[in-house]
């Protein structure tokens, strides 16, 4: 079933021309990655996405104009408020929802282990590390239950290192919980680990060059016969991103499959 | 002329019932001043976070009263208002309440902009976002503004009583002055600067216990030598 669909979406700042006509889609539980460069435009589709500005264009959810609370979103690096304890952090979005604070506390706690941080429930953010603040911030994304996830660079602000422990553990969340997901990111290894799909998008105005499907079996732990699928996946793409590829998808195309 | 520190404090303690009946009311002075200043730069610098263009109507106002000398403005002001403690109240407040001001005004600014975002994709108003986020990033700013504002305060309310009082440090350094007593003056000034150092202390404590996550940031700090928070990254 198709929840998010865009077609054919634009926005311009004044006279520069940031999008030009996006189309994709999202399934239900499939996690859908949009890839491109510096600047390309990813963040401010995800701020036409969560209503923050206009644009032109049409985004429907589950067949129907895309209204309000339907995303819950991640922004780039944690956002996490230093004034909240960190189970404070991870019922913001149930407290703006209008639950009480110790309804969602209830709610929240017992999520703590899987996502690392039992034991931290009353620490404040800045006692965490940089890979147990990212968790914060998704164990606060994913508790607002809403349709869908974006997730906006989740991990560009972390070590290496950090980055590519906390990409497999998504992984391994997002197996046993399937959000529908809608990951934006310039790291392509993120990208192929962790996406079914993925729409590679050209540089500013942006518009989708390209739709890949990854269709590589889950869980996708590091082993070699993963790693070089994975890997030829990997260089297909950073063709498209670094070589002149020609866009397959016209501002008037609508849709492309 | 210039007394012994010892014989300020032998007179001190000799005085100590006089003087002791004149520092109770500056300190009532002092705390209601600063008491008001502190409620009208928190309404005032709200209603500046979210009607804009009153920050430009407002701020060249309040810099004006900045520039008024204390010394021409203190006999009016006691003129206008009596001898009782409105006055006071009014000078003290006059004298605190722009740093306070320009701290919360500086410090709604300075709210992180992803969590004003992610807050609005929440669903949450301007007034949510405010008492969220805008207020809570503000109060370090704001402690450091009250740091500034509560040395004035006590100057404040003694220049106030300097003008005209019933009781009063103020008024008792003046009357110890016209009846050339230099020590007493001097144990008067010891006791506003004991005040003044009292309050400091006091703003500091609130603010470890307003702020306590600015310290668990430091402590971190403290313990692993690392930068104390990523918030200042570009």
């Amino acid at each position: 079933m198709t929840r998010l669909e865009l077609r054919n979406m634009r926005k311009n700042f004044g006279a520069l021309e940031v999008l030009a006509g996006i189309s994709l889609h999202v399934e239900e539980g499939e996690f859908v990655s949009i890839l491109g460069p510096s600047g390309a435009g990813k963040s401010t589709l995800f701020q036409l996405l969560t209503g923050a500005i206009r644009g032109e264009g049409e985004m429907r959810f589950d067949g129907a104009p895309l209204d309000g609370a339907r995303f819950a979103f991640m922004p780039q690096r944690d956002a996490l408020m230093p004034w909240r304890r960190v189970i404070d952090n991870a019922t913001l979005g149930l407290e703006v929802q209008g639950m009480k604070r110790r309804a969602a506390r209830e709610r929240v706690a017992p999520l703590f282990a899987e996502f690392g941080l039992a034991g931290f429930e009353r620490a404040w953010p800045a006692e965490l590390s940089g890979g147990m603040r990212q968790r914060a911030a998704l164990l606060r994304t994913v508790v607002q239950q809403r349709d869908m996830l974006l997730l906006d660079e989740p991990f560009g602000a972390l070590d290496a290192l950090t980055r590519a422990a906390m990409q497999r553990w998504l992984e391994t969340m997002w197996r046993n919980h399937r959000w529908t997901a809608l990951l934006i990111t310039h790291d392509v290894r993120e990208a192929v680990l962790l996406s079914d799909r993925i729409y590679v998008l050209s540089a500013r105005p942006a518009r989708v060059v390209r739709e890949v499907a990854v269709p590589l079996p889950r869980p996708r732990t590091e082993s070699t016969a993963f790693a070089r699928k994975a890997a030829a996946i990997e260089a297909g793409i950073l063709d498209i991103l670094l070589g002149a590829a020609e866009p397959i998808s016209r501002p008037s195309d609508g849709e492309n499959r | 002329m210039l007394p012994a520190p010892s014989r300020v404090l032998a007179k001190a303690w000799e005085n100590r019932a006089a003087l002791a009946d004149n520092t109770l009311p500056t300190i009532r002075a002092t705390l209601a001043g600063f008491a008001c200043s502190l409620v009208a730069a928190f309404i005032l610098s709200a209603l500046v976070d979210f009607f804009a263009p009153l920050r430009r109507a407002l701020f060249p106002l309040l810099i004006a009263s900045q520039t008024l000398p204390l010394v021409a403005i203190a006999p009016l002001v006691v003129l206008w208002f009596g001898f009782g403690l409105l006055p006071k109240i009014l000078l003290v407040a006059l004298v605190t309440f722009f740093p306070m001001m320009v701290a919360l005004v500086q410090g709604y600014a300075a709210t992180a902009k992803e969590i004003s975002q992610m807050l609005a994709a929440m669903g949450a108003g301007r007034r949510r976002i405010f008492w969220l986020a805008r207020l809570p990033s503000a109060l370090p700013y704001f402690f450091a503004g009250l740091r500034i504002s509560i040395t004035y305060a006590v100057v404040g309310a003694i220049f106030a009583e300097y003008a005209g009082a019933a009781k009063g440090l103020g008024i008792y350094m003046l009357s110890a002055k016209n009846n050339f007593r230099p020590d007493l003056v001097l144990a008067a000034v010891a006791v506003s600067s004991a005040l003044t150092l009292t309050l400091f202390v006091l703003a500091v404590l609130a603010q470890r216990l307003a702020v306590p996550w600015e310290n668990a940031k430091s402590e971190r700090a403290g313990r692993y030598g690392d930068k104390p928070s990523r918030e200042g990254r570009p």
